[in-house]
C-alpha cells in the first residue's frame, strides 16, 4: 500500500525529561521518526520539553516547540500549527498518554486530527489491564491469574484466594513505578496504596507471582495491510522478577529450542495481530523453566526502551520502520538500509551475541537499596557485541564505567560457601560477581540455579570465565592461554593483574604473535547478503573484515557512554553534532561508543561505527585500523576526556584544545597560576590527598568548605563539610572509589552561580549568552534552575564574565568549547570551576540563543575563526523572551535515596520554559518538570533555623495564594510570629496526627524542608522527604526553589505564549 | 584434536574436530537459524550436504529425540563457530557431543563461519572436505573435492515400504494448545516430558485420506496433517502412480527432499500421471520443484541457495507477506514458465525467485518453502488448511 497522501502535516510527540524509565531511547526513535518522516516530504511539527535532544533541533522538524508536555499546551499546539495527523507512539509511555487524552476528550476529532498508527481503541485494549487480559483470553493466550482492583480491600481479597506471593503493577506508569512483589498482606498494602496513587487511572494488577521463570521478550512490527515480523527476541538472564530495564538481557535467546522459540514468536504474532497495532511493538512473556506453559507478561503498543536495544543488536530501524508503516507504506515496500538489497518485511539472523548490562546509580545514591525488583532503576544502559557469550559480558561490564573489568571487580572472597548461599538470595547489581565467587568455591551449578533461578547455561559460561581466570592465575601465559583469554575479551589490564606480567609486556606479547581484535559486521543477515553499512564490533581470533579506507581526512569522534546522572544525553547531542560538522567540512568520521539509547549509535550518523567499549585498549584496537589523523574528546563528557592521555601515547592527534591544557585546568596548581596571570579571582583553597590534610586546610580557610575529587563529572562525591567530623566522613567516602586524582577543598562562598558555555578559536571568543542559577551555589549547577538571559545580575557584573572567559579561554588555549562556572557576590565575580570541554548546558543555550556553538566549536577545532564564521567575536545581544531549564529527578524510583539538593549533582533530565517574560517561563518550566500546582491548596513548611526568615517571605506569599499552611513547632512559632498563619503539627515522634500522617492523607501539593547544613543525618528530614516522593507530593528543599514557585505560581496562566524554536 | 575444513577453491580453515572420528567430502551450505540445529540436522533435504550455522553458539539446549523431523541425522558434516559446553534444557536428551557422535556425523568447531559463509555467498556453494589428518596433500584433495557430486540422494533418503499414519481422532489427542500446557512435576519425576505444544484448533481433515509421496519427508509434513484429523499413507520416493491413483486419496502431498530435482527422472514421469489426475496435490520444496518439471518448466541451481527462517514470501492472491522457513538450492525458472499452465502463486520479498505455483484449471498448488516450519517460523502452517479444503472441494465434486 502506498502511502496515504492526506497526510501532510504531522505533529510528533516527544517522551520530555529523562527519567529513569524513559530514558534517550525516545531522542533516538523520535529522531530517527522525524528524519524518515521528512525523507518523505512530510512537514513536521515536533514537541518535546527537553532540550537537550537532538530530535528539537531544528534540522530534524519543521517547527519545534520546547513546551510543557501537557494537554493544554499541546490542544493550544494544535490549534496554532494545524496538523492533519499526530504520532503519539515514539514518545514513550509519556507521548502516548497524552495521545491517549487528546483523543478521549474529543479534541483530535473535532480539529480534525487523526491519530496516526496504531489506534486510540488498540492502545486502550493493550494498556488497560482488564481489557488487554479480555482480549488475551479471547485468542487463547494465556495471563497470569490476576485481577485489576482499584481498591487496597479488593486487592486483599483477590490474594487470598490465589495466594502470595502476588506482583503488582499499576496501569500507566512508566518503568514499572509504583510496582512491586507482595510476600504478605503487610507488604501487598503498603506497594498497593502507593501503586493505586501513581496510577493515571486509579488501577493496580493483582497478579500470580511468576518470579523465576525465564524472561522472554519479542520485537514485532505490523503493517496496516497486516503483515507481521519479529525483529528480535530477547532473553532475560534474570527471571521474572526483575524489571528487564535492570536485567542483564541477551539476544537472541540462548536457552530456547526451536519449539518453545515458535511457540512464543508466534504468541507475539497473535497478540499483535489481534490488537491491529500498525507500528512497533514489544511482547514480554514469562516462559516455565521447566515446561511449555508461558504467560503474557504486557504489551507495549509503541516503540519503547526494549525496542531501541532491539534496533541496535539487529541494525534494524525499528522507529524508521514504524514512521514510514505510520504513513501508510507496507513492510515489503521499505528497503532495509543496511543491505540495500532486503526489504523491512524480513527477520533479521544474527550471527553474533549481545548483551545489556544496565547503568545503575547505586554509586550516586550510597544510602539507597541496591536491591532490583520490578520496579527499573537504571538511568542507563551498555550494549555489547561479541561472537561468543562471554565475550560479550566481558566487554559489557567494562563498559559500564563503574570501575568494574571483570567479575573479580567486587570482592566476595571473604565469604564462605554458607555465606555466599546467603548473599545469593540478594538480588541485586552484583549478583553476577557473588555467583562467580560461589563459582570460585565450588558451589554447583544446581544449588546457585536454584537459589537464583538463572538457567544453567548462564551460570556455566560465567563459570567458564572463572576458570580462565585460574588458569591466569596458576598457569604460566602462553601464546595459546592468551589467544583463549582474549576470545573471551579478558582485557589486558586484567591478564596483567592475574598473571602479574606487566600489561604493556602482554601487550607486546599479542601484538608479536598477531593476536588483534578482528572487526566484524552487523549487516542484519548473518552475511547472506552483501552489506555496505559499516557498523562494526569486535572480536578475538576471526578474520577482519572492516574494510580499510584512506580518506583525506578522518576524525575519531569518542562518544559519552552509558546515561548516568551527571553524564547525560547531551554529551551525545555533542558528539552527534560535532560528527554531522566535520562530515560537512569532509571529514570521513568514525563513532566509538556502546550506549544503545542514543541517536550517535544509530549506524547512518558517522561514517562508521563501532560498538565497542571506551576504554584504553578498546580504543587503540580501533586506532591501530583506522589510524585517524585526530581525535576530539571535549564532546564525549568525562568518558571521553579520560581518555585523552591514552589516545596522546597511541600518537593520535587531539583535535581543538590540548591536553595539556585540560589538564591545566583540572590541576590545583596549574590552575591557580593561570588565575594569578589573568588577575582572576577564586575561592581560596588546597589539594589534598589525605583527611590529616583536608582537616588542615579547611581550619586554615574556615568552615564551611567544600571537599570534592578532581576530574568528576557531576560533582561526584562533592560535599559542604562544616566540621572536622564531617571532612573525617566525606574523605572517607571518596577514597573508597578508587583515586588517583587529588582531593580539592575550598572554602565555600555563598552568592549567585552563574554559567557560560563559549566557543574560543585561540584569540576571539564567542558566547552566546550568560545564565544564572536560581539557586544560591551550594546546590550543583546540573541540579540548579538555569535562567537565561542572566535575569538580577548587573551589566557590569557581565561585562566581568565576558572579560574573564576570554582571558581565561585565551590563557588555556582554548579551541572548542569551554564552560566556566562563576559565583557573584555584589559585583564581585569568583570563578569557581572551568571545563574546557562540552558541558551539560550545550545544547541548551544553542537552542535558546540560535547559536549551534557545537557546530562552530567543531569548525574551529578544523582551523576556521569565528569572525569567518560570520559571528562577532564577544558576548551576543541578548534575547528578547526568556528561558529556564528545570532539573527532573527520579528519586521515587530510587528508594532509600537521599533527595535534598547539594554540591553532588541528582538530577536525571531537564525541561524548558521559554516564554516572553520570566514569570512565564519559570511558570512553563515547572509544569515542563510535573510540578502541576495548585491541586489541594494545602501545604507543609519544616525548615532549619537560618532559613526561617525566607520561610516568612515564601510562607506570605503562598498564604495569599489561598495557601493552607501546616508547619512543625518551630517553624510554625516563626511564621506565627511574623503574622502568616501556620498550623502546628506534631513531629514523626509525637503522637498522631503527625506531618507523616498528613501526607499521606493526600492532600498535600507540597512540602517544603529544607535540611539542616551539611547532611542531614536526622531521621525525620529524611523520612518526610522520602514519604513525600513515594506518595507524589512535590517536596522542595531549598529556599530558592521555593521562591521560584511561589513566583511562578503568582503567575499561573492557561495561556501559553509559544515559541517555534525553529524560528530563532 | 586439530580439524580442517578444506574448501573446493583451496581455501583451508582450520579448527578442531567435533563429532564422529571420519573424514568426509560434502557440498558446504549454510544455515542461517538461530535455533532449531536439532531439525537441521534430522531434516533428510541436508543429504550429501555439509551444514555451516551461521549462529555462532550451538547445541545450548542439547538434542531432544522428540525434535528430530526424521528417523536420523542427514548431513555429511556439521560446521560450528563454538559448541555449548553444556546442554541446559528440560526437555534435552543428549548433548549435542553425543548426538553427533551417536549419529556418525563429523564436524569441525571454532572457526570463522562468518567468513566461511561470506566465500560461499560470493563464491556459490562448494565443495569441501573435513579431515583431522594434520599431513592433507591439497594437490591430491582439491581435483577430488571438484569432482564430488552429490548424486541420487532421494533414493537414500526415501522409506523403503509404504506405511500408514492415523488422524487424531480428537483435538485433545494433539496435547495441549499451545503455551497453555502445564507443568506436571510428577510426570516430569517419571521422565515423561511434557507434548510438543499444537496449534491446531480445528478437526477439519477428519476423514479426509491423504498419500504423502516420501522424498525425504520431514516428520511434521504428516504431522500438521494428521493433527488436522488426516489419515496419511506414507508411500516412497518410487511407488507408482497408478498404485496411489489406485487407492482412492482425497489428495496427494509431494514432500520435500534433498538434491538436484532434474535427477529425479522416473519420479517426475510418475508425477506427471498424478498432475493428470483430477486429485488435489500439494507439494513441498523438492516436491514442488518436480511438479514444475513434470509440466514443462525448468530449474536451476542457485548461486547459494535459501536456507534459513527468516525469508519473507509473499502470497500473491492476498499480498500478504509471510516469513517462512526455507531449504532448497534450486529454484524453478520463473522465465520458462508456461503461463497456461502454472502461475506463480508465491514470491520471495527479498531476491524476486519463485515461492510457489498454482497450476491452471488443476487442484493442484505447490510451494518452494516449508510450512510444516520446524524450525522456524509457523506462519505459513495455514496452507495446510487451504490443501484441507481443496480435498473438500474436490470430495464435493466427486459427489455430485
Amino acid at each position: 500500500m502506498p502511502k496515504n497522501p492526506n497526510v501532510k502535516r504531522v505533529m510528533v510527540i516527544g517522551s520530555g525529561p529523562i527519567v529513569i524509565g524513559q530514558a534517550a531511547e525516545f531522542d533516538y526513535a523520535g529522531t530517527q521518526a522525524c528524519r524518515s518522516l521528512k525523507e518523505e516530504g512530510v512537514e513536521v511539527i515536533l514537541v518535546n520539553s527537553n532540550p537537550a535532544t537532538i530530535m528539537t533541533d531544528k534540522n530534524i522538524a519543521d517547527k519545534v516547540y520546547i513546551e510543557p508536555l501537557t494537554v493544554k499546551v499541546l490542544e493550544q499546539i494544535i490549534e496554532k500549527e494545524k496538523p492533519d495527523s499526530i504520532l503519539p507512539t515514539l514518545g514513550g509511555q509519556a507521548g502516548l498518554n497524552l495521545g491517549m487524552e487528546l483523543e478521549e476528550s474529543g479534541f483530535l476529532a473535532s480539529h480534525r486530527v487523526k491519530l496516526l498508527g496504531t489506534t486510540a481503541a488498540t492502545i486502550k485494549k493493550a494498556e488497560d489491564r482488564q481489557e488487554f487480559k479480555d482480549t488475551m483470553e479471547k485468542i487463547g493466550e494465556p495471563c497470569a491469574a490476576s485481577k485489576v482492583v482499584e481498591t487496597v480491600e479488593d486487592g486483599v481479597a483477590f490474594t487470598s484466594a490465589i495466594g502470595y506471593p502476588v506482583v503488582l503493577r499499576p496501569a500507566y506508569t512508566l518503568g514499572g513505578s509504583g510496582g512491586g512483589i507482595a510476600h504478605n498482606q503487610e507488604e501487598l498494602e503498603s506497594i498497593l496504596e502507593n501503586g493505586l496513587r501513581l496510577s493515571r487511572v486509579g488501577q493496580v494488577l493483582v497478579e500470580r507471582c511468576i518470579a523465576g521463570w525465564k524472561e522472554i521478550e519479542y520485537e514485532v512490527m505490523r503493517d496496516s495491510a497486516g503483515n507481521c515480523i519479529t525483529v528480535c527476541n530477547m532473553e532475560n538472564i534474570d527471571p521474572v522478577g526483575v524489571h528487564t530495564g535492570d536485567s542483564i538481557v541477551v539476544a537472541p535467546s540462548q536457552t530456547l529450542g526451536d519449539k518453545e522459540y515458535q511457540m512464543l514468536r508466534t504468541s507475539a504474532l497473535n497478540i499483535i495481530s489481534e490488537l491491529e497495532i500498525t507500528g512497533g511493538c514489544n511482547v514480554q512473556f514469562a516462559l516455565h523453566p521447566t515446561s511449555f506453559e508461558y504467560c503474557v507478561i504486557e504489551v507495549n503498543p509503541r516503540v519503547s526502551r526494549s525496542s531501541a536495544l532491539a534496533s541496535k543488536a539487529t541494525g534494524y530501524p525499528i522507529a524508521k520502520v514504524a514512521a514510514k508503516i505510520a504513513l501508510g507504506y507496507t513492510l515489503d515496500e521499505i528497503k532495509n538500509a543496511i543491505t540495500g538489497k532486503t526489504y523491512a518485511s524480513f527477520e533479521p539472523a544474527l550471527d553474533y551475541c549481545v548483551v545489556k548490562l544496565p547503568r545503575l546509580p547505586f554509586d550516586k545514591f550510597i544510602t539507597a537499596k541496591r536491591t532490583l525488583t520490578t520496579q527499573m532503576k537504571a538511568t542507563g544502559e551498555v550494549m555489547s557485541i561479541c561472537d561468543n557469550f562471554e565475550g560479550a559480558l566481558m566487554k559489557a561490564i567494562r563498559s559500564l564505567e563503574q570501575h568494574v573489568d571483570c567479575l573479580l571487580s567486587y570482592d566476595f572472597s571473604g565469604l564462605n560457601l554458607e555465606e555466599l548461599q546467603e548473599r545469593l538470595k540478594i538480588v541485586d547489581d552484583q549478583r553476577i560477581y557473588v555467583i562467580a565467587e560461589a563459582l570460585r568455591k565450588g558451589m554447583d551449578y544446581d544449588t546457585i540455579h536454584e537459589i537464583t533461578m538463572i538457567d544453567h547455561w548462564f551460570i556455566d559460561k560465567l563459570a567458564l570465565l572463572v576458570e580462565m581466570e585460574k588458569r591466569l592465575q596458576q598457569e604460566p601465559l602462553t601464546v595459546e592461554l592468551l589467544k583463549e583469554a582474549k576470545r573471551m575479551e579478558f582485557p589486558d589490564q586484567v591478564i596483567g593483574r592475574l598473571t602479574g606480567i606487566p600489561e604493556e609486556k602482554i601487550r607486546k606479547m599479542r601484538y608479536d604473535n598477531d593476536i588483534v581484535a578482528a572487526y566484524k559486521m552487523v549487516d542484519t543477515c548473518a552475511a547472506e547478503f552483501e552489506a555496505s553499512t559499516p557498523y562494526y564490533y569486535s572480536v578475538y581470533g576471526s578474520e577482519n573484515e572492516a574494510e580499510e579506507t584512506n580518506p583525506p581526512k578522518k576524525v575519531l569522534v569518542l562518544g559519552s557512554g552509558p546515561i548516568r546522572i551527571g553524564q547525560g544525553i547531551e554529551f551525545d547531542y555533542c558528539s552527534v553534532h560535532a560528527t554531522w560538522a566535520f562530515a560537512k567540512a569532509g571529514y570521513e568520521t568514525i563513532i566509538i561508543n556502546n550506549n544503545p539509547e542514543t541517536v550517535s549509535t544509530d549506524f547512518d550518523i558517522a561514517d562508521k561505527l563501532y560498538f565497542e567499549p571506551l576504554t584504553p585498549e578498546d580504543v587503540e584496537s580501533i586506532v591501530r585500523l583506522e589510524k585517524p589523523d585526530g581525535a576530539v574528546v571535549q564532546f564525549g563528557g568525562q568518558t571521553a576526556i579520560k581518555l585523552t592521555e591514552s589516545l596522546m601515547k597511541m600518537g593520535v592527534p587531539i583535535l581543538g584544545t590540548k591536553a595539556e591544557d585540560v589538564d591545566a585546568a583540572e590541576d590545583r596548581e596549574l590552575f591557580d597560576r593561570i588565575l594569578e596571570e589573568t588577575g582572576i579571582p577564586r575561592a581560596a583553597g588546597g589539594t589534598v590527598y589525605t583527611a590529616k590534610e583536608a582537616k588542615e586546610v579547611a581550619n586554615r580557610l574556615g568552615y564551611p568548605v567544600l571537599v570534592r575529587p578532581s576530574y568528576v563529572l557531576g560533582g561526584q562525591g562533592m560535599q559542604i563539610a562544616i566540621s572536622d567530623a564531617e571532612i573525617e566522613e566525606f574523605m572517607e567516602i571518596i577514597n573508597r572509589i578508587a583515586q588517583d586524582h587529588p582531593i580539592l577543598v575550598d572554602k565555600y562562598l555563598q552568592g549567585k552561580e552563574i554559567e557560560v558555555d563559549a566557543v574560543c578559536d585561540g584569540t576571539d571568543i564567542l558566547i552566546p549568552g550568560i545564565m544564572e542559577h536560581i539557586e544560591r551555589t551550594g546546590v550543583h549547577s546540573g541540579d540548579s534552575i538555569s535562567v537565561y538571559p542572566a535575569p538580577t545580575i548587573s551589566k557590569g557584573v557581565k561585562e566581568k564574565i565576558g572579560e574573564y572567559t576570554r582571558r581565561l579561554a585565551r590563557a588555556l588555549h582554548v579551541k572548542g568549547l569551554i564552560n566556566i562556572q562563576f559565583i557573584a557576590i555584589g559585583e564581585e565575580v569568583y570563578v569557581i570551576e572551568v571545563n574546557p570541554r562540552s558541558s551539560r548546558t550545550v545544547p541548551y543555550i544553542s537552542k535558546v540563543t540560535g547559536i549551534p556553538i557545537v557546530d562552530l566549536a567543531t569548525e574551529v577545532i578544523i582551523g576556521k575563526t569565528i569572525r569567518e564564521l560570520g559571528y562577532q567575536p564577544g558576548l551576543q545581544p541578548e534575547a528578547d523572551y526568556f528561558a529556564v531549564k528545570m532539573p527532573v529527578f527520579s528519586f521515587e524510583k530510587i528508594r532509600g535515596a537521599e533527595i535534598s539538593l547539594g554540591p553532588e549533582m541528582k538530577s536525571t533530565g531537564e525541561c524548558l520554559g521559554i516564554a516572553k517574560t520570566f514569570q512565564e517561563a519559570l511558570y512553563k518550566a515547572f509544569l515542563g518538570a510535573g510540578v502541576d500546582l495548585p491541586k489541594h491548596k494545602q501545604m507543609i513548611i519544616t525548615v532549619k533555623d537560618a532559613d526561617k526568615g525566607e520561610a516568612v517571605e515564601i510562607g506570605r506569599r503562598f498564604e495569599k495564594l489561598g495557601y493552607t499552611i501546616y508547619a512543625t513547632r518551630s517553624t510554625a512559632d516563626a511564621l506565627h510570629e511574623a503574622g502568616v498563619k501556620a498550623r502546628k503539627v506534631n513531629k514523626i515522634s509525637q503522637e498522631s496526627p503527625t506531618v507523616m500522617d498528613l501526607i499521606l492523607g493526600h492532600r498535600i501539593d507540597l512540602v517544603i524542608d529544607t535540611p539542616t547544613q551539611g547532611r542531614d543525618k536526622s531521621r525525620d528530614g529524611f523520612l518526610i522527604r522520602r514519604t513525600s516522593i513515594e506518595t507524589g507530593v512535590n517536596c522542595i528543599t531549598a529556599m530558592d526553589t521555593a521562591r521560584a514557585l511561589v513566583t511562578s505560581l503568582e503567575n499561573a496562566n492557561d495561556q501559553f505564549t509559544l515559541i517555534d524554536i525553529a524560528s530563532i | 584434536m586439530k580439524a580442517f575444513l578444506i574448501l573446493e577453491d583451496g581455501t583451508v580453515f582450520t579448527g578442531i574436530h567435533i563429532g564422529a572420528p571420519k573424514e568426509v567430502i560434502s557440498e558446504i551450505v549454510f544455515n542461517t537459524s538461530m535455533a532449531g540445529y536439532p531439525e537441521v540436522l534430522t531434516d533428510p533435504s541436508y543429504a550429501g550436504q555439509a551444514v555451516c550455522m551461521t549462529y555462532p553458539l550451538i547445541g545450548n539446549y542439547g538434542v531432544c529425540k522428540e525434535d528430530m523431523e526424521s528417523k536420523k541425522a542427514w548431513p555429511d558434516g556439521f560446521i560450528v563457530r563454538e559448541l555449548s559446553r553444556i546442554p541446559s534444557n528440560f526437555r534435552k536428551d543428549l548433548t549435542i557431543q553425543e548426538f553427533l557422535l551417536d549419529q556418525g556425523i563429523p564436524g569441525i568447531a571454532g572457526i570463522d563461519t562468518r567468513a566461511l559463509t561470506k566465500i560461499l555467498r560470493e563464491k556459490g556453494t562448494m565443495n569441501g572436505m573435513i579431515t583431522s589428518d594434520e599431513h592433507y596433500d591439497l594437490k591430491a584433495i582439491l581435483p577430488k573435492l571438484k569432482a564430488y557430486t552429490t548424486g541420487k540422494v532421494v533414493e537414500k533418503v526415501t522409506c523403503s515400504h509404504k506405511y500408514e499414519i492415523k488422524g487424531v481422532k480428537a483435538l485433545a489427542d494433539n496435547g495441549p494448545l499451545s503455551g497453555s500446557a502445564r507443568f506436571d512435576p510428577d510426570a516430569y519425576a517419571l521422565g515423561r516430558r511434557e507434548m510438543r505444544p499444537s496449534l491446531v484448533k480445528k478437526l477439519n481433515g477428519a476423514g479426509k485420506r491423504v498419500a504423502l509421496l516420501d522424498f525425504g519427508a520431514k516428520d511434521n509434513i504428516a504431522v500438521s496433517l494428521t493433527r488436522r484429523g488426516c489419515d496419511v499413507t506414507v508411500y516412497p520416493a518410487f511407488a507408482r502412480a497408478q498404485e496411489i491413483i489406485a487407492g482412492g486419496y482425497d489428495g496427494i502431498m509431494l514432500s520435500n527432499g534433498p538434491g538436484d530435482p532434474k535427477e529425479c527422472g522416473s519420479i517426475i514421469g510418475e508425477i506427471k500421471k498424478l498432475y493428470d489426475t483430477d486429485i488435489p496435490i500439494f507439494a513441498i520444496c523438492l516436491g514442488h520443484q518436480l511438479m514444475a518439471l513434470a509440466t514443462g518448466a525448468d530449474t536451476f541451481k542457485m548461486k547459494y541457495g535459501h536456507r534459513g527462517g527468516n525469508h519473507p514470501v509473499k502470497d500473491l492472491a492476498t499480498g500478504r507477506v509471510y516469513i517462512s522457513s526455507q531449504n532448497h538450492g534450486y529454484v524453478v525458472d520463473m522465465d520458462k514458465l508456461n503461463p497456461l499452465v502454472a502461475k506463480p502463486a508465491f514470491v520471495n520479498v527479498n531476491d524476486g525467485t519463485n515461492e510457489g505455483l498454482s497450476y491452471i484449471g488443476k487442484p493442484v498448488f505447490t510451494v518452494q518453502f516449508h510450512p510444516e516450519a520446524c524450525p522456524g517460523p509457523q506462519d505459513s502452517g495455514y496452507l495446510f488448511d487451504r490443501f484441507i479444503e481443496m480435498m473438500e472441494v474436490g470430495k464435493e465434486e466427486k459427489n455430485a
